[in-house]
């Protein structure tokens, strides 16, 4: 074989990269490809047709001048010329020329095309390849339309070579990703899945890639493809390592194979199937046990594919959330890795545990590991890694651990690079807040931020320290004591200053009792730090001053002065000197009342999302971090119905005080109405609008992700609970929605719904998805229930009575007598029971104060006659219900459910 | 099966509202983005796009990655945090290879097809040098394509990889 240049070598482009080499200098590197280029042009423009050769050699030159950073204008058409050349090298040089070079909305692709076709229909399978990578590489529009049809049928059909079938599937891939209306899925759709069956690991794993971004979109068509990924995994799991011949990789069969099988899992929820979720169980289990036998070779190559599969294993143990045996194994394994001395093992175990942090069967496993990641913050060489140590401790911050890791968050602080030095201090920040069991301790933590990163100390957290200290009155008194030692120190940060000025000047009267920090002393020390701040911070110090001598008439002499020395008056600041002057005839004119009034202490802020925690957000996106989950830590999942919902009552996990209830959702208020905000937190808003008829029901359901951050593996799914699983109750179908939620968008998902008997209990509708690094967990009551299916009866006097008297069993009636909870208006009663589903009968009672309703609960087996009368007792505040239908569950449960309304 | 057509469906307004926009990007989004190979001099020796970038931007993209990656000391991690992706990256003698994956691929899979590549080019140069990838740039082009094709890795086989390498060779011998 040749030295240099193997194969057909070229000796002019041999000379030409030599000449490059050599060069000296960049400008002499480019006058050499300048001249070539020139070169070249002239050969293209010549009048001596150039014959393949020369046409291949002056494209390979091309090629390389582009690699080298240069924009390449012409030669395209050679390049194109070259494609239906019969010479392989020829044409292969031609297609890498122009998958390289050429982009999606160039004018050549209708030539381009031409060219494709042909060689698809060659029949020549290196032909066939080399046209299908060239459609895969570039991809375009007019490409879809030529060949969307033509591609699938190559990809399933029974004669097609194997490398043909690899390079059709992720043909496909790229021309579904581009155009996603020009390829329907089909009757290829099922053979495509039977790929992963496929003899040949290359096909498998061409068509493993295919199928989990086609299953992404169409879950239900691609169902079959867990099962069929579930017993190739764990045939290559089980298998010796010899077994796969070439594609065993340093004793690991197939790796690549098994972690992309491992990750087209992910886009499924664990498998109701017990025979197959049995086997992927065992699967996963000996991912995690050959992690612990001793290693077949003593190559890293060896360990890294098996950790590649063993970190993916882990995944998506991780994504099903489900197995707690299997979350703790996989635990311990990661905090094997934390000590490993492969540093790439350590990192990605610190990011791998981040996510598991989050998951409440692992949360407690992580904790254990909380010295070892500590250490890491503290002597990993690796800022990344570092980093990751960081992340981490925040993901396993509870209150059992806030004191601890805040602390050693604060001492890394002070050595900390200054690229993550915003980010610790605002995750210290929301860490202090929400953990904080006394305000004493948080309080200390900010000024100590403030003291140790002064300069990383954003806006956001000194105007949420005095945020917190407005509206808790029992720490004003030791934040005032605490900010005015702080002030003591001969150099302090302005920051610092700030919060100083703010606090005490509301509250600088808690501490001013003490004769060593009366109100004089308080004044003279932050007058001390006056000159060494910016305009904004004296500013805000005026303000002090003048709040002071609304605290302290006694201070108002000296302050007066201050503010008519010339350095404030005739300050050449605008803003300063205005609030000078105004500050002076302020504190003259008025009356200590007005003072009073109008210099008054500042009134509780409005509870909000922590502002600190948004800018987290924003700096960060993804991988922000946990702070969402406390809901499911501390309450596991938010269930059951509850309240009107309301987006201003939305209180902020984040908010201060004591840990609220959580939100209720839900259920119960949508008895009565069809539409609105079914949930909403932080992160994700859930609005509903549905319809009934009969015994079918249609229900939209709107997601909106209210984040700027991308929303992974988004999946809501109808769960049942009790009796409902038996399916003879209720028959709810929906498609599955896209995983990718982005951030500020909405997606809809649509539920079928058919009554096929009376029920009573709710379906369930479960939400997981990915939030940043964390996994979010969210369960509420759908709003179906029986009532939906009622079918209002106008009826008149004597009927009605009639079929009241037929229904006097006494299990045939249901009787409640209850106490209002609203109002008792009659208008809402109607509107209430109207929305119950049915019909108001008037003049049947002889009271016309009671109200009797009739309907028909519609199913798809029986229907229910059902009749109802309501009557309220205003002196009492009391209503007494009475429900009869013919079946006693029904009665019951009517009963109970419009009992909660009033 | 359904019945009814919905005739009235009142309008609920939501506090926030969204419109439903699908992304391309999004979409579009491969698992491998680029595949580089550049040496400590900092000159580009092969690069591989799986998302379209302009010229400009290309010179710029790999000056950058290979800053970052020279700037590290073997105890480091081999991957790094880049923008809104991940680099992976391994060291040859003089010669990185890095790869720019999106955040939700596996490192350690990729970090291992880069080992894979070079070992599929060693077994073809007979042990492979700079120089071997600067003179036989398109060899190296068909290896890469015949591993990653559309940003995903579709052969690992190191004979199937270089077959129709070796049909070429043929080819050009006779």
């Amino acid at each position: 074989m040749p030295a240099v240049s193997k194969g057909d070598g070229m000796r002019g482009l041999a000379v030409f990269i030599s000449d490059i080499r050599n060069c000296k200098s960049k400008e002499a590197e480019i006058k050499r490809i300048n001249k070539e280029l020139a070169n070249i042009r002239s050969k293209f423009k010549g009048d001596k047709a150039l014959d393949g050769y020369s046409k291949k050699k002056y494209v390979c030159k091309l090629l390389f001048i582009f690699l080298l950073g240069h924009d390449i204008d012409f030669g395209h058409m050679e390049a194109v010329n070259l494609l239906s050349s019969n010479k392989y090298t020829e044409k292969q040089i031609g297609y890498l020329f122009i998958s390289v070079l050429v982009n999606s909305n160039s004018e050549l692709i209708r030539l381009i095309n031409n060219a494709i076709k042909n060689d698809l229909a060659s029949r020549n399978p290196t032909f066939m390849c080399l046209a299908l990578h060239c459609i895969a590489n570039v991809g375009s529009r007019e490409m879809a339309e030529a060949f969307a049809s033509e591609v699938p049928r190559v990809l399933v059909a029974g004669d097609t070579m194997d490398s043909v079938k690899q390079s059709a599937a992720l043909c496909l891939l790229r021309l579904y990703k581009t155009s996603p209306d020009l390829v329907p899925m089909g009757e290829w759709t099922s053979r495509v899945v039977h790929l992963l069956n496929d003899q040949h690991m290359g096909v498998v794993t061409a068509a493993v890639s295919l199928i989990t971004c086609l299953c992404k979109k169409n879950p239900d068509d691609f169902k079959t493809c867990v099962s069929l990924a579930v017993s190739r995994l764990s045939r290559i799991v089980s298998s010796a390592s010899t077994d796969l011949q070439d594609y065993t990789y340093y004793f690991v069969p197939a790796p690549w194979l098994s972690v992309k099988l491992l990750r087209l899992l992910q886009c499924y929820p664990p498998p109701e199937d017990a025979a197959v979720k049995g086997r992927l169980v065992e699967c996963l289990e000996t991912i995690l046990n050959k992690a612990q036998e001793p290693p077949k070779s003593k190559k890293v190559q060896h360990s890294n594919a098996k950790n590649a599969i063993l970190f993916e294993a882990i995944s998506l143990i991780i994504h099903y959330d489900s197995e707690p045996n299997l979350l703790v194994r996989a635990c311990n394994q990661l905090g094997q890795f934390l000590q490993h001395r492969e540093t790439n093992l350590r990192y990605l175990a610190l990011e791998s545990m981040c996510t598991l942090a989050s998951s409440e069967f692992s949360h407690e496993a992580v904790k254990t590991h909380i010295e070892t990641v500590i250490n890491a913050l503290k002597t990993e060489r690796d800022v990344s890694v570092r980093q990751r140590a960081a992340d981490l401790l925040y993901a396993m911050c509870d209150r059992t651990n806030a004191k601890q890791i805040v602390s050693e968050m604060l001492s890394y602080l002070e050595t900390a690079d200054y690229s993550i030095r915003e980010e610790i201090v605002l995750k210290v920040a929301i860490l202090a807040e929400k953990y904080a069991v006394d305000y004493s301790w948080y309080v200390d933590t900010i000024l100590n931020l403030i003291r140790i990163a002064g300069d990383y100390v954003s806006e956001e957290v000194w105007y949420r320290v005095i945020q917190i200290v407005i509206n808790r009155d029992d720490v004003q008194g030791y934040a005032a004591k605490t900010v005015f030692e702080a002030l003591q120190a001969p150099a302090c940060h302005e920051n610092m200053v700030k919060v100083g000025g703010y606090i005490l000047g509301e509250f600088g009267n808690l501490i001013a009792g003490d004769p060593r920090s009366s109100p004089l002393v308080q004044f003279n020390l932050l007058h001390s730090k006056f000159h060494l701040c910016s305009v904004a911070t004296r500013a805000l110090l005026l303000s002090a001053y003048i709040k002071f001598i609304n605290l302290f008439p006694e201070t108002k002499a000296t302050i007066q002065d201050v503010l008519r020395s010339d350095s404030q008056i005739r300050n050449a600041d605008v803003e300063l000197q205005q609030r000078a002057v105004e500050y002076l005839k302020l504190s003259s004119i008025a009356s200590t009342d007005v003072l009073a009034t109008v210099l008054e202490e500042m009134p509780p802020f409005p509870e909000r999302e922590s502002s600190i925690l948004a800018k987290l957000k924003k700096k960060k996106g993804p991988g922000a971090g946990s702070e969402l989950d406390e809901g499911k830590k501390e309450s596991g999942a938010e269930l059951n119905g509850g309240v009107e919902p309301t987006a201003s009552t939305a209180v902020s996990p984040e908010g201060w005080g004591p840990p609220a209830e959580p939100r209720r959702w839900g259920g119960c208020g949508f008895v009565c109405k069809n539409n609105g905000v079914l949930f909403e937190n932080q992160l994700l808003q859930i609005g509903v609008k549905s319809e009934f008829r009969q015994n079918l029901g249609r229900m939209y359901l709107f997601y909106g992700n209210k984040t700027s951050v991308q929303f992974q593996s988004f999946t809501p799914t109808v769960t049942y609970p009790g009796e409902l699983q038996t399916g003879t109750q209720l028959n709810i179908q929906t498609k599955a929605v896209d995983p990718l939620v982005e951030g500020g968008a909405q997606v809809q998902q649509v539920l079928n719904i058919e009554c096929l008997s009376d029920f009573t209990l709710t379906p369930l509708l479960n939400i997981k998805f990915r939030y940043g690094g964390a996994l979010q967990n969210i369960t509420l009551k759908l709003p179906i229930t029986l009532n939906k299916f009622f079918q209002a009866t106008e009826m008149l006097s004597q009927d009605f009575f009639q079929r009241w008297k037929q229904l006097s069993q006494p299990q045939q009636e249901a009787q409640k007598i209850f106490k209002a909870n609203h109002p008792m208006d009659s208008e809402v009663t109607k509107a209430k029971l109207l929305g119950f589903g049915c019909a108001l009968l008037d003049k049947v009672d002889p009271n016309p104060e009671n109200y009797v309703g009739a309907g028909i609960i519609q199913t798809k087996s029986l229907q229910v006659g059902c009749l109802l009368r309501l009557e309220p007792n205003a002196q009492a505040q009391m209503y007494r219900l009475t429900l009869r239908t013919s079946r006693e569950p029904v009665s019951r449960h009517l009963c109970g459910l419009l009992a909660e309304q009033f | 099966m359904y019945l009814f057509v919905l005739v009235y469906f009142p309008e609920v307004q939501f506090p926030l509202t969204f419109c439903y926009k699908e992304t391309i990007s999004e979409r579009n989004r491969n698992m491998i983005k680029f595949f580089l190979m550049v040496n400590k001099q900092g000159q580009t020796r092969l690069s591989r796009y799986y998302e379209h970038v302009e010229i400009q931007k290309r010179t710029m993209l790999e000056t950058e990655v290979i800053k970052n990656c020279l700037s590290r000391s073997k105890e480091q991690c081999s991957f790094i945090e880049y923008k809104d992706f991940k680099l992976v990256y391994r060291q040859y003698a003089a010669l990185f290879i890095v790869v720019g994956i999106n955040e939700t691929e596996n490192e350690m899979a990729v970090y291992e097809l880069i080992h894979n590549f070079v070992e599929v080019l060693d077994k073809y140069f007979s042990r492979v040098s700079e120089l071997d990838i600067m003179f036989n740039l398109d060899r190296v082009h068909i290896i890469l394509d015949e591993m990653v094709l559309n940003g995903c890795i579709v052969e690992t086989n190191k004979n199937r990889i270089l077959a129709p390498l070796l049909v070429l060779d043929k080819m050009a011998e006779s």
